[in-house]
């Protein structure tokens, strides 16, 4: 479904992803780990079309198809998601008149009939039952005066709505308390499917008691220098990042 | 000097037109008027109140007094203008004129009267007298004196005490193709007793392109606990010149809300001047402003508080797009009497373009030692990372763009409480904006 081949980005001057690769096949979860600064936001961004973020090398291709060519509205329209780590808050939008033309507009590129308000209402009622959120969430304006609990589970509730293929879940777990991240959780993992793949970017293993990976890996100064199951998630919780980072660069001094 | 010359010859040739008629218990005020604009001509940016616009273009302009017997305009040709919803009463106005043919008077509730301010000297000359010209300030500003020395007609309401009328009265000044340039001079006296409510709506409408000047003047004059809404409405031609003032006078306990939204014009000046003269009174100023080309739009506003536990709130929204130009200038006068004043003034603006530009300046003047008065105003862009937001769901770029910049009107039409106005505003909002069809569709 998504091919990361030696993605080079930069912003300003500085150079974030420095050559990454991973590949994410339909069904499957894969989480990006890493230390402060190692570059895994960033990673979200360039995918979702961010572009403050400029590709300098490298090549990333979804369903297919380039992905860098394609506009942010293209890449939501082809399916592709991502949940923001510090969503927006927009006056006067409302939810549901954002969220109602947001599937319409992918609805359409599909060509698939426009929902009515009467439909789309529905839809989202059921929805919001998955993410346990409160009904009045939808007549406020899109994130305006939300706690960081509920723009978390609003943006997994619009991707409850829109149903990407590619889910990008960036550090969706900071700032949350334990009951929040359940919630959450609970979301995605009712997202989970086969024709659909998530990737999941956190600091910290804990999200990840929930929802259950099946490749982790670890990115460290722009590149991916570890990948595994699972179980390396627990390992960088029992240990820290400064191991990972010791053996990348040990790695980095053998082959030059 | 030139220009006010020609003023003050064309007043020779006008006066003994209307100094036979009913209008001769006005012939001191209009004299006076006439001789104050001599005195002051019109402004320079040498003025404080009006550094930011020059009104050379109007006074250059050898401008013609609205004559009778032009193309009167089918009523169908003004049905774009009207609000949907439950019928209204409407007065139309063409070039200046009171059009009785294409107004519609409805049966309206004992203690309403409504008119044109021409009928009304001889319908209720004591009204005139007690109320016509007592407020709006003809001795400091200049426009306003042209209009008391020149003003012919525009519309007279009055609410008697305890009658609330529900229905908005519309004013509806269409201007149509002249053969010359016209400038019209509406005069409005809304006189709302005490315990009174209405709405009244004053909108300033074209139906072909070309210059003219309305230079109009509103007197309000609200009593004790009466509560009043007033509209205005500026979509003039692009060539044209629009200068508004609006007067009020608030008793006690009174509540008046003065919305304006000025869309058209070449040159819009709108003057809200509101005096909270008794105690407890409340008053909601809410201007919004787009404007686009070579466009320049000034709001001037002057809040009076002269009483205590007054609260006043000023809310003035800008977009300006292309190279046009905003002007707000904000000033809340608290006197020494009025104590527990609450005044708060905010002006918001959205620069679209790199040469669009905005000189705003809020002001306070406090003679009173226990207020709360606050101001403020910031100048900004459309927010990057809302569009950015909005594109990564799918919405694409022209439409996010619109999206924001409508919510950001949005802030102001919220306030209007009127609903078929309100909605007949949004739909202006919404086509005057770039791809703002998408807006329509989604809204």
């Amino acid at each position: 479904m998504l091919e990361i081949k030696n993605l080079h980005a930069t912003v300003g001057n500085h150079e974030i992803l420095k050559g990454v690769n991973l590949t994410v096949g339909a069904g499957e979860v894969h989480s990006i780990m890493g230390p402060n600064g190692s570059g895994k936001s960033t990673l979200a961004q360039v995918l979702a079309g961010r572009e403050a973020y400029e590709v300098t090398a490298g090549e990333v291709i979804y369903q297919g198809k380039d992905l860098l060519a394609m506009l942010p509205e293209e890449r939501a329209c082809e399916g592709v998601f991502m949940a923001f780590q510090y969503p927006v808050e927009i006056p006067g939008v409302g939810n549901t008149y954002f969220l109602k033309a947001a599937l319409n507009a992918l609805r359409k590129h599909r060509g698939l009939e426009e929902l009515d308000a009467m439909d789309f209402l529905a839809l989202a009622q059921e929805k919001m039952k998955l993410l346990e959120m409160d009904d009045r969430l939808l007549t406020r304006s899109v994130n305006e005066g939300f706690s960081g609990g509920e723009k978390k589970r609003n943006e997994i509730f619009q991707m409850a709505v829109l149903e990407p293929k590619l889910g990008i879940l960036d550090e969706t777990d900071s700032g949350l308390d334990i009951d929040a991240l359940r919630i959450v959780a609970n979301g995605v993992n009712a997202l989970r499917s086969p024709e659909r793949a998530i990737l999941v970017v956190t600091h910290y293993q804990r999200l990840l008691n929930y929802i259950i990976p099946d490749f982790v890996h670890v990115l460290v100064d722009g590149r991916i220098v570890k990948s595994g199951g699972k179980e390396l998630a627990l390992e960088l919780e029992a240990k820290g990042y400064a191991w990972v980072e010791e053996e990348a660069r040990a790695a980095a001094a053998a082959t030059t | 000097m030139q220009e006010k010359n020609s003023y003050l010859e064309r007043f020779s040739r006008f006066e003994p037109q209307v100094a036979g008629r009913d209008w001769a218990p006005f012939q001191p005020v209009r004299r006076a008027a006439l001789a104050r604009f001599a005195e002051l001509g019109f402004p320079t940016t040498q003025d404080e109140d009006w550094r930011f616009t020059s009104v050379a273009p109007i006074a250059k302009t050898a401008f013609a007094l609205s004559a009778d017997g032009g193309n009167e305009p089918a009523r169908r040709d003004l049905d774009p203008f009207t609000f949907q919803g439950p019928a209204s009463t409407q007065l139309v106005f063409v070039n200046g004129r009171y059009s009785p043919g294409l107004s519609s008077l409805r049966p309206l509730p004992g203690g309403v009267m409504v008119s044109s301010l021409a009928s009304a000297l001889t319908m209720y000359p004591d009204l005139m007298e007690a109320h016509l010209a007592r407020y709006a300030d003809s001795h400091h500003d200049a426009f306003t004196a042209l209009n008391t020395a020149f003003m012919e007609d525009g519309a007279f309401v009055h609410i008697r005490r305890g009658t609330a009328l529900e229905e908005p009265i519309h004013l509806l000044y269409v201007s149509t193709r002249t053969a010359a340039p016209v400038i019209t001079h509406p005069r409005n006296l809304i006189v709302a007793g005490e315990d009174s409510q209405a709405t009244i709506v004053e909108d300033y409408v074209s139906l072909a392109d070309g210059v003219y000047f309305s230079n109009g003047v509103t007197e309000v004059v609200v009593g004790q606990s009466g509560v009043l809404s007033h509209y205005l409405i500026e979509r003039e031609s692009p060539q044209a010149f629009n200068v508004s003032t609006l007067r009020i006078q608030q008793a006690r306990s009174s509540n008046v809300t003065s919305h304006s939204v000025l869309l058209g014009g070449a040159l819009v000046r709108n003057n809200v001047h509101p005096v909270l003269a008794g105690e407890g009174g409340e008053c909601l100023i809410n201007g919004l402003f787009m404007a686009t080309g070579r466009q320049h739009m000034d709001n001037y506003m002057r809040v009076e508080h002269a009483s205590p536990h007054c609260g006043s709130r000023q809310f003035y929204n800008g977009i300006l797009d292309g190279s046009s130009r905003g002007v707000f200038q904000g000033r809340i006068i608290v006197h020494k009497d009025a104590q527990k004043t609450d005044a708060k003034q905010t002006n918001r603006n959205l620069l679209l373009s790199e040469d669009a530009q905005i000189d705003t300046k809020p002001q306070l003047e406090i003679y009173a030692d226990d207020v709360k008065c606050t101001h403020g105003a910031t100048i900004g862009q459309v927010n990057e990372e809302a569009i950015f937001y909005l594109r990564s769901r799918g919405i694409a770029k022209e439409a996010a763009r619109a999206l924001l910049l409508f919510a950001f009107a949005q802030e102001s039409l919220q306030r209007m409480k009127a609903e078929p106005i309100r909605r007949h505003l949004e739909g202006l909002v919404a086509r005057w904006l770039p791809q703002g069809a998408l807006v329509e569709a989604i809204r």
